[in-house]
């Protein structure tokens, strides 16, 4: 694995030669938050951010996103036929995406491309990306990332994690995509040497003893299912919860989706749109049953499934990051660390 | 923090163990800087964790709707007045609820506090109407008035309008403020300029429903938006299906709206979805001289007719 060393000279010319060849995402401020957008030609992602409010989930997953069109007009030869939409999946880079959000395109790769099924849009939306990962120097208070599998310089899921280091980056390329970016940007690569390797862990270790929120996350596995489904602190848990999609829609790991027809006169678009399990609507069968139609289900479910069935499903850890944005964000305080160490030292 | 904690407890063990409720619904102190979480408390031990400070600007009249207890119910000016609007609409009997009144000085907006300073805030302490503020590099006082959320910024209802016990002396009502200086500005702009703003305003919701959810006066059993059968809106980020949630949803609060702020304080995206609230409020004001949730004794306008009601509107 190479580390480079970027002047920060040269950094806009780099970024500036990569714009001509392909698109470029990043954090940009808007109002009092950043925000993930595709970056327009001369602007520089922001990396003066902790993190972004939103997680960058939506670059390859769109909170709403149109899949087919039809027409309903019987004169049409292809009346009532699902119609692909076109879409652009040709090569981008998101520039200064943290680590935490890199690693949770891999848990919800889990998800969207399995052995047995394949879902076509997420998988050429994050195939088309090359991912340019920031290292958190500072790390957030709330963020507990190193107790959830991952960490301010983790690697697994970027490209090139960059570095700052005061008057200039170290950019440790970690694929051939990474490779190519770096190439593209006209950055030199000869430059590569082991004492940056060691600038790079002796940031790493600073940034690592920094982070002091932590989650017990060892006795899950071996809880029963059944027992910790029961337990009596999920009223206490769940009372200030307000059931809004806050804590799923700012979450990088999480990935449900309803699909649903919009017909406007006689044509008509398949969509797909982010879901939440916080709403009632998420379970509500066509029959009128709702198996979750109380508050306590819904946001137990929303822990459980995090932390207890998808821990068992694929032997991986949490589907959990620890970026802490749920903290951060839930109008009523709710903390997932709390509920994450009462499920962990739950004893039936 | 403020002395009326003591006195908040000691109600709420009073009323426990006489058996007059079967819980105390307030806040625990919240895991992160200038929060609090809304909780309920049946034990001593519970009682013994509630906390009452510039942090607890949700509505807590939201935890009131259809619960069949006995409930104790810590109320600051803008809860009262929503526990009044849910005794009015049938969601909770009067002789159900103890409300332990607590005169408010305002609530603080940790978003502008956060946008104050370059690092992160660690811990907000506040004595005197200051508020002390740590963060990296930062040990620093600031005045708590100039960090109110703005609702609080122009509530002339800090004392509970109705309660049964109280907490703490009654506060000076705040009597010379000029509430509708923003609508004004709106209401003056030409229908193009209301176009851009209400369509800036709006551009970054989620849908995540935060603002609806923290609303007491979001009590329907099926929202218009979740509605299937049928479908009233598309669920997309279509801008005008979002449009249509936050104008309809103002427009259910008309004459209801007690301007708690609960849902700009709940949205994750700092939207001032209060702005469309707030035009209603001022519609309410001036056509029926009409201030949601003051009193048990009145109708509100907009459920019952009266034949000396503006209708002007009608050309």
């Amino acid at each position: 694995m190479k580390v480079i060393k970027i002047d920060k000279k040269n950094w806009a010319e780099g970024l500036k030669r990569l714009a001509d060849k392909f698109p470029l995402f990043g954090p940009v401020q808007k109002d009092e938050f950043h925000i993930f957008k595709e970056l327009h030609k001369d602007e520089l992602p922001d990396l003066s951010l902790q993190n972004t409010r939103l997680s960058p989930k939506s670059v390859v997953y769109p909170q709403s996103e149109t899949l087919f069109e039809y027409t309903l007009d019987e004169k049409q030869a292809d009346h009532h036929i699902l119609k692909e939409i076109d879409k652009d999946y040709l090569p981008r880079a998101v520039v200064g995406i943290r680590p935490c959000d890199a690693k949770a395109f891999l848990l919800v790769k889990r998800n969207f491309d399995t052995p047995e099924y394949k879902d076509p849009y997420w998988i050429k939306a994050y195939q088309a990306v090359t991912l340019i990962g920031y290292a958190c120097n500072t790390p957030c208070s709330n963020c507990f990332c190193t107790t959830a599998g991952c960490g301010p310089f983790h690697e697994e899921g970027l490209d090139v994690l960059l570095v700052d280091a005061a008057d200039h980056y170290l950019a440790q390329i970690m694929s051939e995509k990474g490779e190519k970016f770096i190439t593209a940007a006209g950055w030199d690569t000869s430059a590569g040497a082991n004492d940056l390797r060691e600038q790079v862990q002796t940031l790493k270790q600073a940034a690592e003893t920094k982070i002091t929120a932590r989650v017990s996350t060892d006795k899950l596995k071996d809880k029963d299912t059944t027992a910790l489904f029961e337990a009596s602190f999920w009223e206490d848990v769940a009372f200030a919860c307000i059931n809004c999609g806050t804590c799923t829609y700012a979450c990088p790991t999480c990935w449900c989706f309803d699909i649903q027809d919009e017909t406007f006169g006689s044509s008509g678009i398949r969509i797909r749109n982010w879901d939440s399990c916080m709403y009632p609507l998420f379970t509500h069968h066509g029959s009128g049953h709702n198996p979750r139609d109380m508050k306590m289900q819904r946001v137990r479910q929303r822990f459980m499934h995090k932390l207890k069935y998808y821990v068992d499903k694929y032997a991986n850890g949490i589907q959990c990051v620890g970026c802490g944005r749920c903290i951060r964000l839930c109008p009523v305080n709710i903390d997932i660390r709390k509920v994450c160490d009462l499920m962990n030292s739950f004893e039936s | 923090m403020f002395a009326y904690i003591e006195k908040i407890k000691e109600i709420s063990n009073r009323l426990l163990k006489e058996s007059t409720v079967d819980l105390i619904i307030g806040f625990r102190k919240g895991t992160v800087p200038m929060m609090n979480e809304p909780c309920f408390a049946k034990t001593p031990e519970a009682v013994d964790g509630l906390v009452w400070d510039s942090n607890c600007g949700i509505n807590l009249a939201n935890y009131l709707a259809n619960r069949k207890e006995k409930i104790g119910i810590v109320s600051k000016g803008c809860d009262s007045r929503n526990i009044v609007t849910h005794i009015i609409e049938n969601k909770i009997k009067r002789d159900q609820v103890v409300i332990i009144g607590v005169p408010c000085k305002g609530m603080i907006d940790r978003h502008k506090i956060e946008a104050m300073f370059d690092t992160e805030i660690e811990a907000v302490t506040e004595a005197d109407g200051r508020l002390n503020i740590k963060g990296d590099g930062v040990d620093t006082a600031i005045d708590k008035k100039d960090v109110l959320q703005q609702n609080c910024t122009i509530c002339t209802h800090r004392n509970p309008v109705i309660y049964d016990e109280l907490a703490a002396d009654l506060v000076e009502e705040q009597t010379d403020v000029d509430k509708y200086e923003d609508i004004r500005r709106i209401e003056d702009m030409t229908p193009e300029e209301k176009w851009e703003y209400f369509e800036d305003l709006l551009s970054t919701c989620i849908r995540c429903y935060a603002c609806r959810n923290a609303c007491p006066l979001c009590y329907c059993p099926t929202c218009f938006v979740d509605e299937s059968q049928p479908q009233w809106v598309g669920k997309s980020q279509n801008p005008t299906d979002i449009r249509t949630f936050h104008f309809l949803r103002a427009y259910h609060c008309a004459g209801r709206c007690t301007d708690c702020g609960a849902c700009e304080r709940a949205c994750p995206m700092g939207i001032k979805v209060r702005i469309l609230t707030k035009k209603l409020e001022k519609d309410c004001l001036e056509l029926f001289d009409w201030e949601s949730g003051l009193t048990l004794e009145k109708r509100p306008p907009l459920d019952t007719y009266r034949p000396d009601d503006p209708d002007d509107f009608i050309k």
